[in-house]
């Protein structure tokens, strides 16, 4: 049951995931900085821990000669998360990312305890001297796929396979049909939410289900690729989540949402090394290179690369941004008036849906 | 409602139903002679595991089949010896089997994750399996068709051969079918073995045909629902079939509800439907048949002869 | 010559205590062979699982915090399952458990204070055991497998935690995200020791063991407990009433469940969100038969899958063992002390050949 909010996807793993899992690691040098790091899922999962540990390796690959990092997978999200984090200060960490929403109270809790050690959560809301927050506007990605689904969807029903209704989901879901409202104005949304972040055979279903309600374009806010395979089955279009997923579909895989933790990680690292590590609250996009859209499919016809690129330098320049008004609600009351913008603090607490999205949950 | 959309949503009843049929058939003969084997969803992980990595290695599909009903039936041979020949506690030893199961099944799987394999073709001629209509009969993998046929399988063995008999007078009086001379310990082994290979064959649906790919935990407790509805059934063949696509269909509802905005219930009433209409369905069973007549008699007590 | 099974006229007390110990050793000796055959430093890695947690003090309110809803759950299981009842549902009742407490907890608004805290673990027993009197009634009354409802419940449960803490109870300024508003300090539980994690209900982890023990070995209703567990058409001619000592059974059973997750979630997380549910339910169940259902028993085997489990996460930086060994190893100290089950009941004897046609060989 705990496995419930776990993120676990399976992707392309190759022999280096194996390895990397069984292999032994000795590296042990006392005068290094050590960067500690929790993760979720295993980080052979191809999916939000595979990419956070990326971001580990990027550390590695930059700062290697100053830094030693080293984590612990599979951590469950409940009090047992803290004895594991403390592991980690005990043993030395000057800083440590706690890779998943279900690890606030208990950041919290152990940077309480070790005050001259910094902790950054990634997804929560809460800080303290030594306690930083930090996230990634998955929503500029779902945009460009938006965009993209208003352009080539023929039915103007798109599909939208969810989680849970927590902010980030509905944040996609909302951008995710703005775009494609933007090519197509009589677009409008499906949505189903699996109680899960990860359940292959139940999320293949919801895709069968979204399909048969009229669906020809499916997006996926779970992380496995079940969803592609269904689509790549019947002949339609999807994206991936998290990472490129195309191996699994490559003719329905139209692109991917892809998580880039690295930069960021870089930067806090730095930061530590220098002494001038601050709290903070940052939530990168585009701009920053958190989100990366993978290579587009052949299936992208020249026309819709463009819009979708535009879209994305929009994002990098900081002159687009998805939810400017007018923007109606389910039960078409005006929401955000015209030319205003939801600020990041209010779009962090969204919960409802725009107009168009048929189905709550 | 079109006929395309109701083929369509026949389709993924099929999908959901399948796996727990196959294990839930099994299970059904194991519980006929007299075995509770709780650990279903280990022998399902383990299946799916092995049915997926012989098909990466042969690229056949079908030995791919082969190599889950091995895998299924070598984790319930670990099951079989501890509970037959060690007189183990068999709802203790089912569960290990499940926590062992799962735990195996992640380990092997980790040099697997991210592979895909080559599917099963469809073994009618196109015209019929692609066939707007008519593919809501012909358009499914052989597996389908192999539970199906299963049904009636287990259901002229169980009662209209010799060895079928044997087996439930074993699950019905295990003592006195041993002073007839059977050999309870050996037709116990064998039911295990077959309910393995089955719950095999029903994880291999998972990482074969639904979602041809490997992932940890992928059969996500549907090895309980076949438990569940064994009992369901009431140790019936025929209402096995009913039973489970009935449970299809709770589980395909609750997406089609959600899809279609039907939200004046909680999202979390929906997902809780299967389980309590089975908490229900088994009340009303049990409530009418006097003290579960069905069930196999010596169900769930270790065979101990005296000497 | 070949290997005799007799059957023992008492129970060997000495196998009693020698094969859960073996069954232990014999676990992290395998593990230490497989380990190896995986390139993994098995020493290193079978000391950090089964002794760090042990030997490194910093470790052991870890190990504390962990054994403690293991060890109250699996008392209650031991009474259920010693009368041949099984809840495996258990998980279900520590959800409700924690949910009541948390209940509790949100209608007392901002009141606290040790009265406060004490109906809310009240609550969270009661919550507990009516979750488990569903199996028992249905088991009872339409004579329903309690195996199969109390597990259906568990998923039940889960639906009932998702609904509250994404709906009614979720918490106001906790930016949409399911989960509940984290408890008052003035509600949380105790700690035993200033600047640790040791919360209350350790000490009545330490405690339970005792209250069960006497009650178990002492009590009218232990004795009907054993009683209708081994011999039930005995039990009926003793005059014992076999539905009461059932159900009794199960709300035993239920109502530690639930203490178990009242506790848990006034001492240690303070917050209920989707991944409250950690697999404490079943786990206990092998810590009941690790315990061989004995009081004493599931202290220890608490703390030993406690220690497997605060060691394995040790291992996982140390040596890097995958995550996914750790159900394998549970589960191999469950086999093995169910298959050496048999030594307590039966001697073995090698025999002559002539003698064998008796054997009792199953």
């Amino acid at each position: 049951m705990s496995q419930i909010t776990r993120r676990t996807l399976m992707k392309v793993a190759g022999a280096a995931a194996t390895a990397s899992v069984l292999g032994a690691r000795v590296a042990h040098a006392e005068d290094k900085v050590k960067i500690g790091f929790i993760f979720l899922g295993p980080i052979g999962d191809y999916g939000w821990t595979w990419a956070h540990n990326k971001g580990r390796e990027q550390v590695d690959a930059e700062l290697g000669d100053k830094v030693e990092t080293v984590y612990v997978e599979n951590v469950p999200e409940d009090a047992s998360a803290v004895p594991i984090i403390r592991d980690l200060a005990q043993q030395g960490c000057k800083l440590i990312f706690t890779t998943s929403y279900g690890y606030m109270e208990q950041t919290l809790e152990v940077a309480k305890e070790f005050p001259d050690v910094k902790f950054e959560h990634c997804t929560g809301f809460k800080r303290a001297d030594n306690v930083s927050t930090y996230n990634s506007k998955f929503h500029e990605g779902r945009a460009v796929l938006g965009t993209i689904s208003g352009k080539m969807s023929k039915s103007g029903t798109l599909g939208y396979l969810g989680s849970f209704k927590v902010p980030e989901v509905v944040l996609g879901v909302n951008s995710f049909l703005l775009s494609a409202q933007k090519q197509n104005p009589n677009a409008t949304l499906k949505l189903v939410m699996i109680d899960s972040w990860f359940d292959p055979p139940k999320e293949a279903a919801a895709t069968e289900t979204l399909i048969n309600l009229g669906c020809d374009i499916v997006t996926t806010h779970t992380d496995s690729p079940a969803a592609l395979q269904i689509l790549e089955q019947k002949g339609l279009y999807g994206f991936g989540q998290g990472a490129d997923m195309s191996t699994f579909a490559p003719k329905a895989h139209l692109t991917a949402i892809e998580d880039i933790w690295g930069p960021y990680y870089v930067i806090r690292v730095k930061d530590i090394l220098a002494g001038t590590w601050k709290s903070a609250d940052t939530w990168d996009g585009f701009k920053e290179g958190t989100v990366k859209i993978s290579p587009y499919n052949e299936a992208v016809p020249a026309d819709v690369r463009e819009l979708a690129d535009g879209l994305q330098k929009g994002y990098k320049e900081g002159t687009f941004n998805i939810f400017t008004g007018p923007i109606y609600d389910q039960e078409g009351t005006l929401r955000v008036k015209d030319g205003e913008v939801i600020s990041d603090a209010d779009l962090a607490v969204m919960d409802w849906f725009v107009k168009g999205v048929e189905s709550a949950s | 409602m079109s006929p395309d959309f109701v083929i369509a949503a026949i389709m993924t009843v099929v999908g959901l139903t399948t796996p727990i049929l196959l294990a839930a058939l099994g299970e059904l003969v194991v519980e006929k002679s007299g075995v509770l084997n709780l650990g279903v969803e280990g022998m399902m992980l383990i299946g799916a595991i092995s049915g997926f990595a012989v098909t990466v290695f042969t690229f056949n599909p079908w030995l791919g089949v082969i190599g889950a009903a091995a895998g299924g039936a070598l984790a319930s041979l670990l099951f079989a010896v501890l509970v037959l020949g060690l007189n183990s506690n068999q709802v203790a030893t089912g569960l290990a089997l499940a926590i062992f199961g799962t735990g195996l099944s992640s380990l092997i799987g980790l040099s697997f994750t991210g592979r895909i394999v080559p599917v099963f073709g469809s073994i009618f001629p196109d015209a019929l399996a692609r066939h707007p209509y008519l593919k809501v009969i012909f358009g499914y993998s052989p597996i389908v068709y192999f539970a199906l046929l299963m049904v009636p399988a287990v259901a002229w063995f169980l009662h209209r051969t010799r060895a079928g008999l044997i087996l439930r007078a074993v699950g019905e009086n295990d003592h006195s079918a041993h002073s007839i001379g059977y050999s309870v310990v050996k037709v116990r082994l064998a039911a295990i073995l077959f309910g393995g290979a089955m719950a095999g064959i029903g994880g291999a649906y998972f990482s074969m045909v639904i979602t041809p790919m490997w992932a940890e935990r992928m059969t996500a407790g549907r090895g309980w629902i076949a438990l569940a509805l064994v009992v369901f059934a009431g140790w019936r063949t025929g209402r096995l079939l009913l039973g489970a696509y009935f449970f299809g269909i709770l589980m395909a509802l609750e997406l089609y509800a959600k899809a279609a905005g039907f939200s004046f219930l909680p999202s979390p009433f929906w997902a809780a439907m299967p389980y309590l209409m089975t908490v229900v369905a088994l009340t009303f069973i049990s409530a009418r048949e006097s003290a579960g007549a069905n069930a196999p008699a010596c169900l769930g007590k270790p065979f101990l002869p005296s000497t | 010559m070949r290997l005799k099974l007799e059957k023992r006229p008492e129970p060997s007390t000495l196998m009693l205590f020698v094969t859960p110990v073996a069954s232990v050793l014999l676990t992290m000796f395998i593990g230490m062979v497989v380990f190896d055959l995986l390139g993994i430093n098995g020493f290193r890695a079978v000391i950090d699982i089964f002794l760090t947690p042990l030997l490194a003090s910093y470790k052991w309110q870890d190990v504390a915090v962990k054994a403690a809803p293991l060890i109250i759950i699996a008392l209650g299981l031991s009474v259920g399952n010693r009368a041949q009842v099984w809840n495996i549902g258990a998980e279900g009742q520590y959800i409700i458990g924690a949910l009541c407490a948390a209940g509790v907890g949100i209608a007392a608004g901002t009141a606290g204070g040790p009265l406060v805290v004490l109906v809310m673990i009240v609550a969270g027993i009661i919550g507990g055991m009516a979750w488990a009197w569903i199996p028992a009634v249905l088991r009872t009354r339409y004579d329903v497998n309690e195996i199969l409802t109390s597990l259906m419940l568990v998923y039940v449960a889960f639906q009932v935690l998702a609904y509250l803490v994404g709906g009614p109870w979720k918490d106001p300024n906790g930016r949409n995200f399911p989960a509940t508003a984290p408890l008052q300090p003035s509600q949380e539980l105790p700690i035993l020791f200033p600047g640790s994690t040791v919360h209350l209900g350790v000490l009545i982890a330490l405690i339970l063991p005792f209250v069960f023990w006497l009650l178990m070995s002492r009590s009218v209703f232990g004795f009907q407990i054993r009683v209708v567990g081994s011999a039930p058409q005995a039990a009926r001619y003793g005059g014992f009433d076999t539905k009461r000592t059932i159900i009794l059974a199960l709300l035993i059973s239920g109502a530690m469940a639930g203490l178990a997750g009242a506790l848990e979630f006034t001492g240690a997380l303070g917050t209920i969100n989707l991944g409250f549910p950690s697999n404490y339910g079943f786990t206990a169940i092998i810590v009941s038969f690790l315990g061989r259902l004995n009081p004493i028993g599931c202290l220890i085997a608490g703390i030993v899958l406690a220690v497997t489990y605060v060691g394995g996460q040790v291992a996982q930086t140390t040596v890097h063992i995958p995550n996914a060994t750790a159900g394998i190893f549970q589960a191999m100290m469950l086999f093995f002390i169910l298959a050496s089950d048999i030594l307590v009941r039966y001697r073995v004897r090698l025999v002559g050949s002539a003698s064998s046609a008796q054997g009792v060989k199953a």
